[in-house]
């Protein structure tokens, strides 16, 4: 393989599919990234052997071929590498190099041979659906938060996706929680969603994607099976098992009779709790709050650091409440509110409570409250 | 200086030190010039649970006695007649044989050790409040302050002390008394058994000039080779380097290691010290490579760590696994929680995933362990979540199963899988 690339190019390609790969691992060839030079375009591949990205970008063909190389070395050199320049890679079979050069400069790295890598197999993706990424952000970052990071409870370290009903309009609903909170996004089902398998995202896989969408407004094709979802985002397409397991009935833990409401300006309430919940303890990060009718006051107590109180206007008519809740949460849901007021609904201290956004009925945040 | 009798306790000045006690003729003296004055003692039972197998069986008193598991556990202690074939504490049963193979081995009799540790603890306590206990059987106290009280300097108290030991409970303790706890607890060590030594604040650098790094509170093996590297070996060679120079070559450690070579160390003695870690294993009676078989064993120990989280009012916001293989090589894997629990099943399942990435049917495993730390108040564990709140979450099974096995018995309630499957 002979191919010339600009720097700026392989750069952003590399910086997608380098993050795949995992900083130590036991296999050598899952450390590299397969380089396949073809036509017009050099596809980059890389894998965990869970999840997979391709991404093509135009290249200089000079001589077509494939190879494998340090992913994360391959990734810094270039990043290193002027501005503007040309990148030319070079492999020599016959010693198991690739030589790259730049300008004045010249590596020669290791390869491992391109019939060794994986490649993950699809089998059949019989379900089809189209995102703008807009609406993917929209359903990733208002759930990713909530992703359960305890592994022995795996079916909860993803996004639960599925297509449901929501007063008898189709949705694609996106569900994420970890016991002590839980997130749930809808959108208007995309046409092709209807009929697809709730399938569970592993909180990597949504990583990854989500970084495929950062910028710019591409359409996603999403493609997927009982087992494996893929989507295509421009020249790039990321591939991942489906975590295998079984989500449980969140429907069961949204409160459906909570009637204390409580509507509060969400900055000034974020700010508020941020303050106050500096005296919390490291470990509870705990806030109370006491309502009463028309009033809310934020406090915190520590036997170490002291105490912290402050009060912010708010809409409430219902009986006084106090409700404690750990202010990390607290904080991760109001982050995702977009809107001027975020509302709250209670039923006592110790039950579930509701939040939502009071410009956006597609979001509901379910949690836990803690004992203050 | 001061002369001090071990065995009547008559504090005395001379000038030269004589060779028998004046007022009782015994010859157990201890000289020292700041003997008065020093107040930080550590105490340390000698071979203390081979001593108490002794004092219960005199006719081992000849022998060379190991307390220990079978032939393949360790030795956890072996009296001071075992120890001349080379026998030490922590090495393993078998090696311990080969070297003195008429050695009387005797299985340990953990309550019965506590109790007598427990009695030890109290006659400490009588002399001062300030004892900061390191284990079953030795401890740090801080005697500052109390002369006037007892209307004995500290060093008559601490002979005393060890004195009524020996009389009460029949087993011998060493004393190490000086300024502070490293230099204490080092002197502890110089005259067992049934010692008394003494570190002054005259004699302290001397003293450590010549002595290995490893000497050094916080230097194990790693540090000592790190040091080693930069032509340090003894305690001297470390004062020589400038403070500033240690502290960028090693971090905070160096700037500890300054202070301890220049034998300064300002910790105090802590009566209430927090529990860092709480762990349980077992050594098993057959090597042993089946996973399931392993997973089974795996399910006690993390009871046995739940309890013991339980007494303390603690939770584990770490799991440790540790496994022992055939040939004696430790592996330990750990997984930080998400959320802390004090439970027994989180306990187990999150072992029981870090077993199964070691348990690979073929490599034998001779000691399996779990443990607990990155230690929370138990407040924060375990909280009920959204899917179990309403069934009072998994403390309220916790709390039962406590209760009936309070009422009935450990064995009252019991989970099946801590159950084996029948022979056939």
């Amino acid at each position: 393989m002979k191919l010339t690339i600009e720097r700026a190019a392989l750069l952003k390609a590399l910086s997608h599919v380098q993050s795949v790969v995992e900083r130590r691992t036991t296999i050598p060839i899952l450390s590299n990234v397969l380089l396949s030079g073809d036509g017009g375009t050099l596809a980059l591949s890389a894998t965990d052997m869970d999840l997979e990205i391709v991404e093509r970008v135009p290249a200089r063909i000079e001589q077509g071929g494939r190879t494998t190389v340090s992913a994360h070395t391959l990734y810094d050199i270039v990043r290193k590498l002027h501005e503007g320049a040309q990148v030319e890679l070079d492999t020599i079979p016959e010693r198991n190099e690739m030589v790259l050069r730049s300008g004045r400069s010249t590596f020669t790295l290791a390869c491992l041979p391109p019939e060794d890598y994986p490649v993950m197999s699809t089998g059949e993706l019989p379900h089809h659906f189209v995102l703008s990424a807009a609406e993917l952000r929209g359903l990733i970052d208002r759930t990713r938060f909530a992703i359960s990071t305890e592994e022995t409870r795996y079916y909860l370290n993803g996004i639960y996706l599925h297509a449901t009903k929501n007063n008898e309009v189709p949705v694609l609903r996106a569900v994420a929680t970890d016991g002590h909170r839980l997130a749930r996004v809808e959108m208007t089902a995309p046409e092709g969603a209807a009929g697809m398998p709730g399938v569970i995202i592993p909180r990597k896989t949504v990583l990854e994607l989500r970084k495929l969408v950062d910028e710019g407004d591409d359409e996603i094709q999403v493609s997927l099976g009982d087992t494996k979802i893929r989507c295509s985002v421009g020249q790039a397409a990321l591939t991942s098992k489906l975590i295998d397991g079984t989500f449980p009935d969140y429907d069961r833990v949204i409160p459906a009779n909570n009637d204390k409401i409580l509507d509060v300006e969400c900055k000034p309430f974020a700010e508020a709790v941020d303050r106050v919940a500096t005296i919390s303890t490291e470990r509870s990060r705990a806030v109370k709050l006491t309502i009463e009718r028309g009033s809310l006051t934020v406090s915190a107590a520590s036997p170490e650091n002291g105490t912290a109180v402050e009060e912010i206007e708010a809409r409430y008519q219902s009986s006084p409440i106090e409700i404690g809740f750990n202010s990390r949460y607290l904080l991760d849901i109001t982050e995702q509110i977009d809107g001027e007021f975020a509302q709250f609904a209670m039923a006592d201290a110790a039950s579930p409570t509701i939040v939502r956004d009071s410009n956006d009925t597609t979001a509901l945040y379910v949690l836990m409250p803690m004992r203050v | 200086m001061s002369v001090l009798c071990r065995d009547c306790g008559a504090l005395a000045t001379a000038t030269a030190v004589p060779q028998r006690c004046g007022e009782c003729a015994s010859p157990r003296l201890v000289a020292h010039d700041e003997l008065a004055e020093l107040s930080i003692a550590h105490i340390d039972c000698d071979a203390f649970y081979a001593t108490i197998e002794k004092r219960d069986r005199p006719e081992l008193a000849g022998l060379p006695v190991i307390v220990g598991g079978g032939r393949r556990g360790v030795v956890l202690a072996c009296c001071y007649i075992a120890r001349l074939y080379g026998v030490h504490s922590a090495m393993p049963m078998f090696k311990a044989l080969a070297a003195c193979p008429q050695a009387v081995v005797i299985r340990p009799d953990m309550a019965k050790y506590r109790e007598v540790g427990r009695a030890v603890r109290a006659e400490m306590q009588r002399l001062t409040p300030l004892v900061e206990p390191l284990s079953i059987d030795e401890a740090f106290l801080d005697l500052g302050g109390t002369a006037r009280l007892h209307g004995a300097a500290p060093a008559q108290l601490l002979a005393a002390l060890a004195r009524r030991v020996e009389h009460t409970l029949g087993i011998t303790a060493s004393i190490g008394l000086s300024y502070n706890k490293f230099l204490a607890k080092i002197a502890s060590d110089l005259d067992k058994p049934r010692g008394f030594a003494v570190i002054g604040r005259a004699e302290a650098a001397r003293f450590l000039a010549d002595k290995p790094v490893g000497l050094l509170w916080g230097v194990g093996a790693a540090m000592q080779r790190r040091l080693a590297a930069d032509g340090i070996a003894v305690i001297g060679q470390l004062r020589a380097v400038d403070e500033r120079e240690l502290a960028l070559r090693y971090g905070r450690i160096g700037r500890r290691l300054a202070r301890l070579a220049r034998a300064e160390d300002d910790r105090a003695v802590e009566p209430f010290s927090a529990t860092q870690s709480i762990s349980a294993e077992t050594t098993f009676g057959r090597d042993e490579a089946d996973a399931e078989a392993l997973r089974r064993e795996l399910w006690p120990l993390c009871e046995k760590v739940a309890e013991r989280l339980r007494q303390a009012a603690l939770a584990a916001g770490t799991v440790n696994l540790k496994l022992k293989t055939a040939d004696f090589r430790i592996r330990t894997r750990s997984h930080r929680l998400a959320d802390p629990t004090q439970l027994a099943d989180h306990l187990f399942e999150t072992a029981a995933r870090l077993l199964a990435g070691e348990a690979d049917g073929t490599t034998k495993f001779r000691l399996i362990g779990v443990g607990a730390d990155r230690l929370v108040e138990a407040e924060a564990a375990d909280l009920p979540t959204l899917f179990d709140h309403e069934a009072g979450g998994p403390r309220r099974l916790a709390a039962a199963i406590e209760e009936i096995r309070a009422r009935h018995g450990d064995a009252a309630v019991r989970r099946g899988r801590g159950l084996r499957p029948a022979s056939s």
